[in-house]
């Protein structure tokens, strides 16, 4: 089971990458690929990348998505709705605001650590709630990132910086280009580097008592875990912008058919999660070209329509 | 041996162990029993270091308590919690292997998969090993948690109210195989339960607590009287013998 899901999640990627590589605005001819100078330049200027960064994204997200939902015992939960999303762009544009002529890893560095803080006060916060009512967390984060989102317009406002939030608040890839999307290399990397954990947050899962009789420390594993999660999530926001959905659609999707044993999981979700967002992407290309839709419109309508098919589906053999 | 000595633990200011002091030493069955909010789970989860000690000390064997490694003290003792409401999605032989967590540190090797084959046929549940935790019943969940922390292959074994939701069957094969362990493989069970019958039953020492202090110590024969269930229990309840076991009849 667990082969097939990978072989298929590998085979779906490959060919939505072809497909990137090869749709698009200025048409592009498979054939002419190596005797067109113009049409290599289109290719390595504008469409690798612009594939690279759906798949990084995707994947990271899908995975930092999972952790999430472990580390706050729900599963409706994603970082980027959640509060950790918004606090990267308040983290942005503060650094935007105030130090505009901070070096980029500078910026990238407060985000992240702005997305550090809003992850951590969300986890802070849905803590006390009775895991009897899971329904209450994801309220909660709901209007947790709805307040910080408020927060960021407000801010934005009084700079007279709001158009410029919505390249962060909307996810979008037409505008990556070579050189504009290398830091999500580093959110590919710390999504790989959960995979490291991935025994230990699969025990987390299990209960704190459960992890920490297991020799597991509890507080290092969680720690990690959220680092991860607002590297991902800074990354990603500060590159192409927010990304929805990802990160709660993938990981139910991964749960429901292969179990919550990250060690084998994180990899299925991480090629899910790319190939959503590839085909989102390529979707929002095709659909009323040569004009695009932004990648998380798209994403959106898939997400939202996967999603309440998981909720809806019969759970298999159930006790 | 597990040795306690003075242990004294409040929980948002409320005192629930007052000065506790009980040696356990290697081998047998301990049952703690006593009425709700005696304070018996809480001194379950001091001795797992799942809470922290604040008075008093534990050690288990050399290990002591709050100042060993929790990595050491999972070779050594492991608990089986009261049963929490577990979402996670594991299939039981997963949840079985993580139980060699301690020893393998997620690099099981041959003889980690040996030892969860073992346990899947010694607790009857290899035909359930490759469905998920949501999806068999209450009981058989419980069995797979006490698998979990006899895969562990520690020389201690904590079970804090392992027959909670179990219907009689369930109950006398668990405890059946606690006996076995205790038996054959030489481990020292100490075990929070509610009934006293199956605490009479099946342990070789009864502990009856109250208001978070040691109220008796002993076999269950000379522990289980009348007296002592309505000093302790609050209730009255004849106490007869029955192949020279107390039984209380409820």
């Amino acid at each position: 089971m667990r082969r097939l899901t990978l072989l298929l999640g590998l085979a779906l990627v490959a060919v939505l990458a072809l497909l990137s590589l090869f749709i698009g605005a200025i048409p592009l001819d498979p054939r002419t690929l190596f005797s067109d100078p113009e049409a290599a330049r289109l290719i390595l200027i504008s469409r690798l990348p612009r594939t690279l960064a759906a798949i990084l994204s995707g994947g990271a997200l899908a995975v930092t998505g999972q952790v999430m939902q472990i580390l706050a015992r729900n599963r409706f939960i994603e970082p980027v709705t959640a509060g950790a999303g918004q606090s990267a762009a308040l983290g942005i544009l503060l650094v935007t605001l105030f130090l505009p002529g901070a070096p980029i890893w500078a910026k990238m560095a407060i985000a992240s650590l702005t997305t550090l803080v809003g992850s951590i006060g969300l986890l802070a916060l849905i803590r006390p709630l009775p895991p009897t009512q899971p329904l209450l967390v994801p309220l909660v984060a709901l209007v947790y990132g709805g307040i910080i989102g408020a927060v960021v317009t407000f801010v934005a406002y009084q700079g007279d910086m709001t158009q410029f939030i919505g390249t962060w608040l909307s996810g979008e890839l037409s505008g990556v280009l070579r050189g504009r999307y290398e830091m999500l290399w580093i959110a590919g990397l710390a999504a790989a580097a959960t995979w490291i954990i991935a025994d230990r947050i699969t025990l987390l899962g299990l209960g704190a008592s459960t992890a920490r009789s297991l020799g597991v420390n509890v507080a290092r594993i969680t720690a990690l875990g959220v680092a991860a999660i607002s590297v991902v999530t800074a990354m990603t926001v500060v590159t192409v912008g927010a990304i929805p959905f990802i990160g709660l659609v993938i990981p139910n999707l991964t749960a429901r058919l292969l179990g919550d044993n990250l060690r084998r999981t994180l990899p299925v979700s991480a090629l899910f999660g790319a190939a959503l967002v590839l085909a989102a992407d390529i979707l929002g290309r095709v659909i009323r070209m040569p004009f695009e839709v932004p990648v998380s419109a798209t994403v959106g309508v898939v997400g939202a329509a996967l999603f309440l098919y998981l909720l809806y589906r019969e759970p298999r053999h159930a006790a | 041996m597990i040795s306690i000595r003075n242990v004294s633990h409040s929980i948002d200011h409320t005192p629930i162990l007052h000065d506790v002091s009980l040696d356990i030493p290697r081998g047998g069955i301990t049952a703690l029993i006593g009425p709700n909010g005696a304070g018996k789970s809480t001194l379950l989860s001091l001795v797992a270091r799942l809470a922290a000690l604040t008075t008093g000390e534990i050690s288990v064997d050399t290990l002591k308590i709050g100042q060993c490694k929790d990595r050491d003290l999972a070779k050594v003792l492991a608990i089986m919690p009261q049963s929490t409401q577990v979402s996670s999605r594991l299939t039981i032989r997963d949840l079985v292997g993580f139980g060699r967590y301690p020893w393998h540190q997620g690099h099981p090797g041959p003889e980690d998969r040996e030892k969860v084959e073992e346990t899947l046929t010694r607790f009857g549940l290899e035909p359930l090993a490759h469905r998920f935790l949501d999806e068999i019943s209450g009981g058989q969940k419980q069995r797979a948690f006490a698998a979990m922390a006899y895969a562990q292959s520690t020389p201690y074994l904590l079970l804090d109210e392992p027959l909670n939701n179990l219907d009689i069957a369930a109950s006398r094969s668990l405890m059946r195989l606690l006996r076995d362990m205790a038996e054959e493989d030489g481990k020292t069970i100490l075990i929070v339960l509610h009934d006293i019958n199956y605490a009479a039953a099946f342990a070789d020492r009864l502990v009856v607590m109250k208001e978070g202090r040691i109220v008796a110590d002993g076999k269950p024969e000379k522990v289980v009287s009348a007296k002592l269930l309505y000093d302790v229990f609050g209730t009255d309840a004849p106490v007869c013998m029955m192949d020279e076991r107390p039984v209380v009849l409820v």
